[in-house]
């Protein structure tokens, strides 16, 4: 017990002396080492404590004292945001922020909220992986973040103020809130730790307080507060109909009789709100203006997740019901839609936005479908996801400091101006698609569930998606191998700790494809038999596990294999051709008035049919109308 | 131990029954056209040939990328023929093409880039018809393994014609046949000079000429996974359907001309839908 | 096995022709003359040819564009001057712009005269071509053993 309080409380005091080291010191980052080492250690004790004792546990009961600590920060946090609402006149933020905290005010002093009984705190396999994943990238993004907010300040000098103390003690207050909310079972306990993250993602992404991020900072609040604003009613009417307050007893209420969908569908859609699913997609792609280790933390590995994890959690309800199919559909058709539209990008930060809210739609789908296989390649999608999706923006943001653009077209070879980082990031793609990397097991297992649970739109959905997904991967891993003659290496800008962290997040992300069945068979299992109450066979065979590591061995060796097979003779290199009019460099070619010329092939975008301006109105109109219509439905006919 | 022997003989034979299909693949074109046409064992005498030139590259990763390709190509050709997981196959077979692309990319000239991105573009139009694939055989079969699905009562065709169907249409992409060669092409029919392969040349484009063989013998076994059941003469009406099936290609080549990169991406998603999906729909009705 | 003689593949090449020639070396890949039984492609890429058929002179603006496809055909490579254009500069030779033929920019192998050259005497001097393509493969081979 005291270590998860540990594990909670720490990151909040690490963040309060953060917030007074004002000035990039030495100091400073040896501190934030310290925090993160600290944090590192207590949850692999956590992790290797919970999985030897091999039990569920549930603790906390008398919570009376922080109960109070609790509302008097609900009410400081609803102040700070009515606060910033009312100097920037933002209306609808007010309002979603006061009706929320209002609501869960009353419902504490009204004397009606009943359910004091149940435990608060949960801990089981779900949240030693969850832990495990926000203890361990986290912290590897916040060492990164070090070195990167050094660079970052350094090249915008004279545009923003320099307010990395605030940055680095959020980062620290949201890995705390992260925790907190992973082990909550409580529900109001879940929904405070929420807000929070809510609160930092919004201060976050104004980080340089331009207008643009203000408004899009603005734009993630409001939405995320509808998301709250849903959770808290959700709250307000399991406390006074249901007479539950936690989540075990919410979900041992089963769907049988449908009581429960009401509520279901509200956290359903604060879940779909977090999550950035359709329609609630454009705060994440608004976010990406936020600084890279921001972009990495909150919206892609840990907070973004918050949401599929409370889905996930609840995934034994959806099955078979309406809120089931809204989750699936809405699911699916994000995964299809966001994954066109990345195709269209040549922002890198915008494609992994489109990415993150592609791959969260496949998660929440599998939640949705609410049988147990679909569950467990959800569950191994969020934690691949994460980290190679962490690994894929800390390379982004370096290659932006290094570079100065982000752009993927002027990352055309990169492998020849910045090979180590071009190597990393190559390491990272793969890893987001490509058989025998972790991503695509966990989609061969969706695949899999879909057609066993006959859910042929999804199934459609997925087969869809992924052959757009493996077009705008491609391509940019096309442009990071051009090899482009006689040009010069540029300077690495990339401090020692970024790279400690990079490569240690590639070193993970291939150990986890190489461990997984033993997380698959000690983790998740465990944690889906319990929930399921049965037991399934491997999903995927041993057998196919062994020929996926016989792939990634001989991808790991064919530089070597090449070697001896064949090419032991002399290679004389070439120019390219260009009809014999090639200048000399490659990028250049004589024309008819015998003047050099430039030459440059961009990648496909395909605007016309994958654009923003062709398909964002639409999809954003259709995944409102079922929405909107679904939830109609759910309420309407549960009242 | 079975397994051994098929996949031995997959490894020696694969490329002796691709190489000679595709001089019979010329000569019948040839034929078509009135001309007399290579001997059939042409292909090799070009192989042959293309081992014997002085090599010549634009960079050195290139042939380490042709080397993925031809070994993930072989790796799928085994994995299916040993009876394999199909849909891991279909993975692997894209990994494969994968690496092919990226030697494309890697050269950095024009013609190889657009030859890259047309690929990367046929690839994405193929890729949900065969994933369509391996579900319907699964739907029908109950197995993803090529080791059940070869044992089956009745030839999976009987369940699954509109996946086959399919399949043929986006076998011409696959084999890199008129309408669908943007990307690269058969010898005569040239675009953007020879598109991805524009920069390879001497024993590295001999390795590409040999996948390729492999890649089409696979290909014909996937065909003839529709036919083959338990009896034993299944088998030789597995080799005539994917003959039959050679043929038809041929004759599409020699009849259409190339299209636009639009139509190819419409045509092959539309037909995708409704003739895969509406199968995989009845089969879910049924099954 | 004589490979290289057996796939010759060829790359045809206008220096500045009034296509006559050049109409006629396509006529030889028609259903009449068919080279194509004898393996040979008219492939567009010198990196994958074997054998450079050029017609028409040689003029300043083309000069360096015939070195550089020269230079990108991997070796052993014969070159073919196919009409008395490409062989000494036939009736454009006093032209300011001209050259000459081919010789005067790459070491040429066969000269096929004739204007137009006729399509039965290119594929004489495309034949003697592949013989002469067999002794230089023999020569590397030789070399390389060395």
């Amino acid at each position: 017990m005291e270590n998860i309080a540990f594990l909670i409380i720490f990151p909040f005091l690490a963040a309060f002396i953060l917030a007074f080291m004002r000035r990039q010191t030495k100091l400073r980052s040896v501190f934030v080492f310290f925090s993160c080492a600290v944090v590192v250690t207590a949850v692999i004790y956590y992790a290797v404590t919970g999985l030897i004792s091999n039990q569920t546990q549930s603790l906390l009961r008398e919570t009376h004292e922080l109960d109070i600590a609790m509302v008097i920060a609900e009410i400081g946090l609803m102040l700070l945001i009515v606060g910033y609402a009312v100097k920037y006149r933002k209306l609808l933020v007010a309002i979603l922020s006061v009706a929320q905290t209002g609501l869960m005010l009353w419902l504490d002093f009204s004397g009606k909220n009943i359910v004091t009984s149940a435990p608060h705190i949960l801990s089981d396999k779900l949240t030693i992986m969850m832990c495990l994943m926000i203890g361990i990238v986290g912290t590897l993004i916040c060492v990164y973040a070090v070195g990167y907010m050094k660079e970052y300040h350094e090249r915008h000098s004279t545009e923003f103020k320099d307010r990395s103390a605030t940055f680095f003690a959020l980062l620290f207050v949201f890995l705390g809130a992260m925790f907190g909310l992973v082990f909550s079972n409580n529900l109001m306990w879940m929904y405070f730790f929420w807000e929070i993250t809510s609160l930092c993602s919004f201060v976050l992404i104004g980080y340089t307080r331009t207008e643009q991020a203000m408004t899009n900072a603005f734009r993630a609040l409001w939405m995320n507060l509808l998301g709250g604003l849903a959770f808290a009613i959700a709250i307000v009417y399991c406390a006074l109909e249901l007479r539950t307050g936690d989540i075990r007893s919410f979900i041992s209420l089963g769907n049988d009789t449908g009581v429960v969908l009401i509520p279901l569908a509200l956290l359903a859609f604060a879940g779909l709100t977090k999550s950035a699913q359709l329609p609630f997609s454009r705060w994440l792609l608004g976010a990406m203006v936020a600084p890279t280790p921001t972009s990495a933390l909150l919206h892609s590995a840990t907070m973004v997740k918050a949401g599929v994890f409370l889905l996930l959690r609840l995934s034994p309800l959806f099955e078979g019901n309406l809120v089931g199919t809204m989750v699936t559909t809405i699911g699916g058709f994000t995964f299809f839609a966001a994954s066109m539209l990345a195709i269209s990008q040549s922002d890198g930060k915008k494609v992994l936005a489109y990415s993150t809210i592609s791959n969260l739609g496949l998660i929440t789908a599998c939640a949705g479908v609410g049988m147990h296989e679909a569950v467990w390649a959800g569950i191994l999608l969020m934690l691949f996801h994460g980290v190679s999706k962490s690994l894929m923006f800390l390379s982004v943001g370096a290659v932006e400091n290094s570079l100065g653009s982000r752009d993927i077209e002027d990352m055309h070879g990169l492998i020849v101006k910045l090979p180590g980082l071009a190597f990393v990031m190559i390491t990272g793609i793969a890893g987001m698609f490509l058989a025998p990397f972790g991503m695509l097991i966990s989609k061969w297992a969706a695949l899999k569930a879909f057609v066993d649970s006959n859910s042929m739109l999804l199934v459609i959905f997925l087969v869809f998606g992924s052959s757009t997904t493996l077009f705008y991967w491609t391509k940019w891993l096309g442009k990071l191998v051009a090899v482009v003659h006689h040009t010069h290496r540029y300077e690495s800008k990339v401090k020692m700790s970024q790279w400690i962290s990079l490569l240690i997040q590639a070193f993970l992300m291939i150990a986890l494809c190489i461990l997984f069945p033993l997380i698959s068979t000690n983790l998740v299992e465990p944690f889906l038999s319990e929930m399921f109450h049965e037991t399934l066979p491997p999903i995927i065979s041993s057998g196919n596990m062994q020929i996926m590591l016989m792939m990634l061995f001989a991808i790991v060796i064919l530089p070597i294999a090449v070697r001896f097979l064949t090419f032991g003779k002399k290679k004389k290199i070439v120019m390219s051709y260009m009809g014999g009019a090639n200048a000399g460099d490659d990028r250049h070619f004589v024309d008819s008035f015998g003047e050099k010329s430039s030459v440059y092939f961009a990648n496909w975008y395909m605007e016309d049919y994958f654009g923003e301006k062709k398909l964002l109105r639409p999809s954003i109109l259709l995944s409102s109308a079922t929405i909107l219509v679904l939830m109609g439905i759910i309420i309407g006919g549960g009242l | 131990m079975t397994e051994a022997i098929l996949i031995a003989l997959y490894v020696v034979l694969g490329p002796v029954i691709g190489g000679f299909l595709s001089g019979v693949d010329r000569k019948l074109s040839a034929r078509m056209q009135g001309r007399q046409g290579p001997p059939v064992w042409q292909s090799f005498y070009d192989v042959g040939k293309l081992f014997s030139k002085q090599v010549v590259v634009v960079n050195y990763v290139q042939d380490f990328l042709v080397g993925g390709f031809f070994i993930f190509v072989v790796f799928t050709g085994c994995l299916f023929f040993s009876g394999g997981d199909i849909l891991l196959v279909f993975f692997a077979l894209t990994l494969a093409a994968i690496f092919f692309m990226m030697s494309a990319c890697s050269a950095n000239s024009p013609y190889s880039s657009m030859g890259a991105q047309r690929e990367l573009l046929q690839m994405m139009a193929y890729e949900p018809m065969v994933l369509i694939v391996a579900i319907g055989f699964y739907m029908s079969t109950g197995s993803f393994s090529v080791a059940d699905i070869i044992k089956s009562d009745v030839s999976n065709i009987l369940y699954l014609p509109g996946i086959f169907i399919g399949f043929i249409f986006i076998l011409t992409i696959k084999m890199r046949k008129s309408p669908f060669d943007l990307s690269t092409s058969h010898h005569a029919h040239q675009e953007m000079v020879k598109g991805l392969t524009t920069e390879i040349s001497g024993n590295i484009l001999g390795f590409v000429e040999i996948s390729h063989w492999y890649e089409n013998v696979f290909l014909m076994g996937v065909v003839g996974l529709f036919i083959i059941n338990s009896t034993w003469w299944s088998i030789i009406a597995a080799v005539a359907v994917c003959l039959l099936v050679y043929f038809l290609e041929v004759l599409i080549d020699m009849v259409f001309p190339r299209v636009k990169w639009e139509l190819m991406l419409k045509a092959t998603w539309l037909f995708t839908l409704v003739a895969g999906v509406l199968n995989l729909i009845v089969l879910s009705a049924i099954k | 096995m004589t490979s290289i003689s057996k796939s010759p593949w060829l790359l045809h090449y206008d220096g500045s022709s009034c296509n006559g020639c050049d109409i006629e070396v396509l006529a030889c890949l028609t259903p009449i003359y068919d080279v194509e039984r004898f393996g040979i492609i008219n492939t567009g890429n010198p990196k994958h040819a074997d054998i450079f058929l050029i017609t028409g002179g040689i003029n300043h603006q083309n000069k360096p564009v015939v070195e550089q496809i020269y230079k990108q055909m991997p070796k052993p490579k014969v070159v073919v001057a196919v009409g008395i254009c490409a062989c000494d500069g036939g009736i454009f030779k006093e032209c300011y712009n001209i050259l000459g033929g081919v010789d005067t920019t790459l070491p040429v192998d066969i000269f096929v005269p004739g204007c137009a050259a006729r399509p039965e005497a290119i594929i004489d001097g495309v034949v003697k071509a592949i013989a002469l393509l067999q002794e230089k493969r023999n020569a590397m081979k030789l070399e390389a053993k060395k």
